[in-house]
């Protein structure tokens, strides 16, 4: 069954149109990522699941119901925000327990579920606290909380870890991956980080100026992107795109590299000149200006005692390296 | 305070120009006190001496409480000042919501015509309003002063609260509707209560005007048994003799509840003040 599906979804505000004929379908217990760059719509994707915007055309399938005129909380949704949206004079406990409250559970029911997700985000101790008492990691763990205590079909994402240190960062994205895996619940999940994307994800979609642009897990986006724009923004450092450095290339088509796929090698294609070294201890990037003067990133394993101004010659694989053309779409008989 | 902010003299003089501003805007407040307390005589002789054992007297406050109904004003002023401002709060804090919250045609149009009655004044429309209330019959009601004093305050109301309104986090409200709060759930007990500094600032700016107003009173409720404080201590100033005790005396204590009042919003109004500034 799926969980999701949309079809033909449109959404102007005015005259700008935001999204543009989206097709979608999330399968039961799937994790979605939405992903792009800010502006390219997500978010409101997201907002139009959710039914805190209208869908300005198109259908939308919840569980196989059509939801287009369904109120956000009949949905049988459940979202978490990127600023948390703790009700602020309301315990922990109330927070949770409010969703279910207004659906009218009784009160046991209500009880019974808040203490399990209580338990499961490890929140008990802070049953009585208020929001403003909690720190941000905490109180992103109350408002997943409120979301599990719903049970909902469909869990929405919204950012939820922007607001979050880069090491607590890290912690909740492991909690929530193993929420996914203990919840068995499809999930949809709006981050512009790539890493977020690539770690979490069953299925990726990048998004750009409201369309998708490709739908895939993170490997097959990763190894075989459909174009320019997914190619450069999963993979970090992101890839090289080349047009006058690598002999042989046909005028108007670029060549895509990443990073991990060069090395220095005595008989490599492209020579250049290192403008500045990042030693990460595991690994050492090498920024590099080519003779033709492009400006690319070598990803090198390891520490390498190269140094800024040391001219190298890098070569790489030509079966791991991608071509587009001048419309920025892939060519693929080239490929391997 | 650390000394790299402030030095010494800076302090000093930030703090003799802000005790020199309280006396002077206190000094008139004052003088009324101590002449409330003062023999007629006195307060002609040296109106700014303080009262005592010769010059001390209660005649104004035993003037004032004996004759006419002064509890009577000061419960009509009260219920005018409170009705008023609950109404200016309710209504006010609604329409704003209305314009922060919702996307509709005529948003900006509708809340600039709000705004409009910040820079007219009401008593151009004096005659008209008058015409108004007699033809309906609410001349010399109290109903009268509170929807003029609604109209009056909501303008001003508005502005002040759609801009905090439109404040509050989005994800909150979303939050709310996720939930399944309705609109006005959202409105009770989500925004309301985030905007509270917001309320206090409108309240105080507008209980003042309403309580000290002589105009309204004057021309819509003249009769004896809705007549407001201001208008109420008014009948000891006569055009050739005033009663200087009696309407000291009735100044005096129609300061009181505004006082009161502030003190309890006092807080609050401070924080609506400062925080746009400050944060």
């Amino acid at each position: 069954m799926t969980a999701l599906k949309l079809e033909n979804v449109n959404k102007s505000f005015g005259p700008v149109h935001v999204l543009k004929d989206i097709n979608l379908e999330v399968e039961d217990g799937e994790f979605v990522v939405f992903v792009g760059p800010s502006g390219c719509g997500k978010s409101t994707l997201l907002r139009v699941i959710a039914g805190l915007e209208d869908a300005s055309s198109g259908t939308i399938r919840i569980g196989g119901e059509v939801v287009n005129s369904v109120p956000p909380a009949k949905r049988g949704i459940a979202m978490v925000f990127q600023s948390y949206a703790l009700y602020p004079h309301l315990t922990v406990r109330d927070n949770m327990g409010l969703g279910l409250k207004q659906e009218g559970q009784p009160k046991d029911v209500v009880d019974a579920r808040v203490s399990k997700a209580s338990k499961m985000l490890d929140l008990e101790q802070y049953a009585q606290r208020r929001p403003a008492e909690l720190s941000g990691g905490q109180r992103q763990r109350v408002a997943i909380g409120r979301a599990i205590v719903r049970e909902p079909k469909l869990f929405l994402f919204d950012e939820p870890l922007s607001n979050l240190d880069a090491a607590l960062r890290m912690n909740t994205r492991v909690e929530i991956a193993e929420l996914h895996r203990t919840l068995a619940a499809s999930m949809i999940y709006v981050t512009h980080d790539q890493i977020e994307a690539m770690t979490l994800a069953d299925k990726i979609v990048v998004l750009r100026d409201g369309r998708i642009e490709q739908v895939g897990s993170p490997m097959e986006l990763y190894n075989n992107p459909a174009n320019r724009f997914v190619a450069s923004f999963l993979g970090s450092p992101s890839m090289n795109f080349l047009e006058r450095s690598v002999p042989g290339l046909p005028a108007g088509q670029t060549i895509g590299i990443r990073p991990e796929h060069l090395g220095l090698r005595e008989d490599g294609q492209i020579f250049g000149k290192v403008t500045h070294v990042e030693r990460l201890g595991g690994d050492t990037n090498l920024l590099v200006q080519t003779g033709q003067g492009e400006i690319m990133t070598v990803r090198l394993f390891g520490q390498d005692p190269t140094e800024v101004g040391d001219e190298i010659r890098v070569g790489f694989d030509p079966a791991c390296a991608f071509y587009f053309d001048a419309q920025q779409e892939r060519i693929f008989q080239q490929a391997a | 305070m650390t000394k790299a902010r402030s030095s010494l003299s800076t302090k000093t003089t930030m703090h003799a120009v802000l005790i020199v501003y309280t006396i002077i805007a206190l000094f008139p407040v004052f003088v009324i006190l101590i002449n409330s307390f003062k023999s007629r005589r006195a307060i002609f002789r040296d109106p700014l001496g303080l009262p005592n054992e010769e010059t001390f007297s209660l005649i104004g406050y035993q003037t004032v409480l004996k004759q006419g109904d002064f509890f009577l004003y000061f419960q009509n002023s009260m219920i005018v000042t409170v009705v008023s401002l609950a109404l200016i709060l309710l209504f006010g804090a609604m329409a704003a919501f209305a314009l922060a919250e919702y996307r509709f045609k005529g948003n900006t149009l509708m809340g600039l015509y709000l705004a409009l009655g910040i820079m007219i004044p009401i008593r151009i429309g004096t005659v008209a309003i008058l015409e108004m209330m007699v033809s309906t019959g609410l001349v010399n009601t109290l109903t009268a002063l509170i929807l003029v004093y609604t109209a009056q305050g909501l303008p001003l109301a508005v502005f002040i609260l759609s801009e905090f309104m439109k404040g509050v986090s989005d994800d909150l409200k979303n939050a709310g509707r996720i939930d399944g709060l309705s609109e006005y759930k959202i409105f009770f007990r989500l925004v309301l209560p985030l905007v509270r500094p917001a309320m206090a600032t409108v309240a105080v700016f507008n209980m003042i005007p309403i309580w000290n107003d002589l105009w309204f009173p004057l021309i819509l409720a003249p009769a004896e048994e809705v007549k407001t404080l201001t208008l109420g201590s008014q009948v000891f100033i006569g055009q050739f003799v005033t009663d200087w005790n009696a309407v000291l005396s009735a100044l005096s204590m129609a300061i009181l509840p505004v006082m009161i009042l502030y003190v309890i919003f006092s807080r609050q109004l401070i924080r609506g003040i400062t925080s746009g500034a400050v944060k």
